[in-house]
């Protein structure tokens, strides 16, 4: 579903005639070529979404620090290659788990960016219906099983729905995204034997950004290279470059590939740089300026223009379009953000349980339990 | 009426509900060869195979947690957590993810999960393996927890959690597990959230659950030798708390005692207490008393144990001193 351009779009994002470039290094050929495979529509769609994302992000941290956002607010940015990549290997019947960093995944996955944006800003009209905010986007059509804010939560359940999947014999997978960080915890060992031990179709990609907070990966992980620990599961573990938007689309692919025909499954670890801090608030002062720089200097966002530039697929103009077509969608999410409705108090208990109960509490902080006069309970 | 016990009415119930939905499966450690560690899910490996009973390595924030994700597709999971002590490995699935998922998606997707797991001290298993900590679990919104006192109760609850749509925990008991009672062949199912006036009664009001339902009503057999008509309420559901039914019983009687088999401070028992004096304060003769464990981590040794856990002699004193501080018995 990710694959198809966002309503609106399409005619920005068409790729059109390249023209002669004005720079010292001009493309060998005018015509644009496919880069391993991958079409050069298909090629713009990737760096599209990739756009997508690091505009959606900046307005994000725009107005989380105008305090139209509220809670924490953990950013993509740096990670648009590892995002795209991920969504863009999954069909649109597999499920995918995040963590709490996960906005960029849930326009991967084809959700409207007008009702993420709602979700930071707590509307109804959000995809967790302003429930979830920031961490905890959801939404079953597009088979996003939510974000977690708990380091580690949605290893098991990844783990449960490739179960339900193995249990009906039907041939959907499911992904499982979680940072470099969450390999230490009891949930990652738990989940990985799991899925080894009963065989099911679950891919796990490890977004290595090399820091968990402050803490870097050799300060917290006895083998940092995280791939390797899917041995100790005597599961398949791949390291890529999660700078590049292709290696990662296909490792997931395969990754996928293997969940389907074999019933295996695999962790991927993609390894990029987080171009700010763990959140919107955080100065990131335990980088060093040297640190800073190189990972300015792993942005996928130049990378992946520049490869296209050489292979003829991208010019000055095409990415000018692109570029505002992007900049005009966030903006429209933005102001449907703005004017869409805050929830009623009166919806307040409507998402305590999903099958009515008896004596259910409906009290609000200062009502009595009960009425003096009368014996009914609140 | 078949009589049986409360083991093999959880057993039955688990085979029913096996063969009535094919999305039902068990999911716990030592489930399916070992026939389950209080033998609860005996022969129904062999009765269901391995893809309906699924034995799992030890490791409960995994397979709770799976069983959780199982629940968001659709699958009615059914887990056994050996004791509740080892539920603590799993708290941050049970409590951060079973009990979240419902409303922090606002409403997409429901968790219709059973946690099965018995509680209860007297078997000289030590500090670690004899607690009572249904308390954690009842305080938390967006679970549901039932405490089922007879064999008939365990069935019906059984029954209403599987087929109830959210996650329910079902605080079975060690030492009731051969507990006999009637259990009506009508698949019964229960009604969460609903507590029971188990005993009628004028003069007091005991309230209690699980285990110590069945100590409450000794004591209220005692006390009708006596002329002493004592009202016993069976809590049967922690959450959501009948609150009505409980105060609606304490403003005829005028007192009450609570028996609970965890610890008194911030326990059960406390939020019943609170309860009753907010709603039947001015029907109260006498302050709400509570019976619960001694405050100390369960010793092995028998004495030791025997003296911490609460009994009917406990239990009797205490409603005794009950009755006399409301001058309706005695001097």
């Amino acid at each position: 579903m990710a694959e198809s351009p966002v309503p609106g779009t399409t005619a920005e994002a068409e790729p059109g005639p390249i023209p002669d470039l004005p720079r010292k290094r001009r493309p060998r050929s005018r015509k644009p070529k496919a880069i391993d495979g991958t079409e050069p529509e298909q090629l713009l769609e990737y760096l599209r979404l990739m756009l997508l994302i690091r505009r959606f992000e900046e307005r994000a941290a725009q107005a989380y620090t105008q305090a139209r956002i509220g809670g924490y607010c953990h950013l993509n940015l740096g990670e648009e290659a590892t995002v795209v990549g991920v969504t863009q290997a999954m069909e649109p019947t597999d499920y995918l788990f995040t963590n709490y960093r996960e906005h960029g995944y849930a326009l991967g996955r084809g959700i409207d960016p007008g009702r993420a944006m709602a979700e930071l800003y707590g509307r109804t009209t959000g995809v967790s219906k302003g429930w979830g905010g920031s961490m905890h986007m959801f939404d079953a059509q597009a088979r996003l099983m939510g974000g977690y804010g708990i380091v580690g939560g949605q290893l098991p359940l990844a783990v449960g729905a490739a179960l339900a999947v193995s249990y009906r014999g039907s041939a959907e997978a499911v992904v499982c995204h979680m940072g470099d960080g969450t390999t230490n915890i009891g949930a990652f060992h738990e989940s990985l034997n799991l899925a080894s031990l009963w065989d099911l179709p679950v891919v796990f990609v490890v977004v290595n950004n090399q820091l968990g907070m402050g803490t870097s990966v050799e300060q917290s992980c006895a083998e940092p290279e995280l791939h390797r620990r899917a041995a100790a599961y005597r599961m398949a573990g791949v390291r890529v470059d999660g700078t590049d938007v292709l290696a990662v689309r296909d490792a997931v692919r395969e990754a996928l590939c293997v969940a389907r025909r074999e019933q295996r499954p695999t962790l991927v670890e993609a390894v990029s740089s987080r171009l700010r801090g763990h959140s919107v608030v955080d100065p990131a002062r335990y980088r060093t300026p040297q640190e800073a720089d190189a990972a300015q200097r792993e942005d996928p966002l130049p990378r992946f223009q520049h490869r296209l530039r050489e292979a003829g697929v991208l010019d000055d103009r095409t990415l000018a379009d692109l570029q505002s077509a992007v900049a005009a969608e966030v903006t429209r999410a933005a102001a449907f953000a703005e004017e869409s409705p805050h929830p009623q108090v009166a919806s307040l208990f409507d998402h305590t349980y999903a099958t009515a109960v008896a004596n259910e509490s409906r009290r609000l902080p200062a009502d009595a339990l009960f009425d003096v006069e009368a014996p009914a309970c609140q | 009426m078949p009589v049986m016990t409360y083991r093999q009415a959880l057993r039955e119930t688990l085979r029913e509900e096996l063969q009535r939905d094919p999305d039902v499966l068990l999911i716990g450690e030592e489930i399916g060869a070992f026939e389950g560690s209080y033998k609860i899910t005996e022969g129904l490996l062999k009765e269901f195979g391995p893809r309906r009973v699924r034995d799992t390595p030890i490791a409960e924030e995994g397979f709770v947690g799976a069983a959780i994700g199982a629940a968001m597709l659709g699958l009615r999971p059914i887990v056994e957590i050996m004791t509740i002590n080892f539920s603590l490995l799993a708290l941050d699935q049970i409590v951060n993810h079973a009990a979240k998922i419902y409303g922090m998606f606002g409403g997409q997707t429901s968790v219709p999960l059973v946690i099965r797991t018995p509680g209860g001290g007297g078997q000289q298993l030590g500090a670690t393996h004899s607690q009572n900590i249904e308390l954690y679990y009842s305080f938390v919104p967006g679970l549901k927890v039932l405490a089922p006192s007879t064999p008939a109760e365990a069935a019906a609850m059984l029954r209403a959690a599987v087929r109830d749509d959210d996650p329910v925990l079902l605080l079975e008991n060690l030492g009731l597990y051969n507990s006999r009672g009637q259990v009506p062949d009508t698949a019964e199912v229960a009604e969460i959230g609903r507590a029971a006036v188990v005993r009628p009664g004028r003069d007091l009001t005991l309230i209690g659950y699980s285990r110590m339902v069945s100590v409450a009503l000794q004591v209220a057999e005692r006390f009708a030798e006596s002329g002493v008509e004592i009202e016993v309420v069976d809590l049967r559901s922690l959450r959501p708390l009948d609150r009505a039914t409980l105060v609606e019983s304490v403003r005829r009687t005028g007192c009450a005692v609570v028996a609970e088999d965890d610890w008194l401070t911030y326990g059960i028992g406390a939020e019943i207490a609170a309860t009753i004096q907010e709603g039947a304060f001015d029907h109260l003769d006498a302050p709400v008393r509570r019976v619960a464990m001694a405050e100390v981590p369960l010793p092995y040794a028998k004495p030791l144990e025997l003296a911490a856990l609460p009994n009917v002699t406990d239990l009797a004193t205490v409603v005794e001193q009950t009755l006399r501080a409301t001058r309706r018995v005695g001097a």
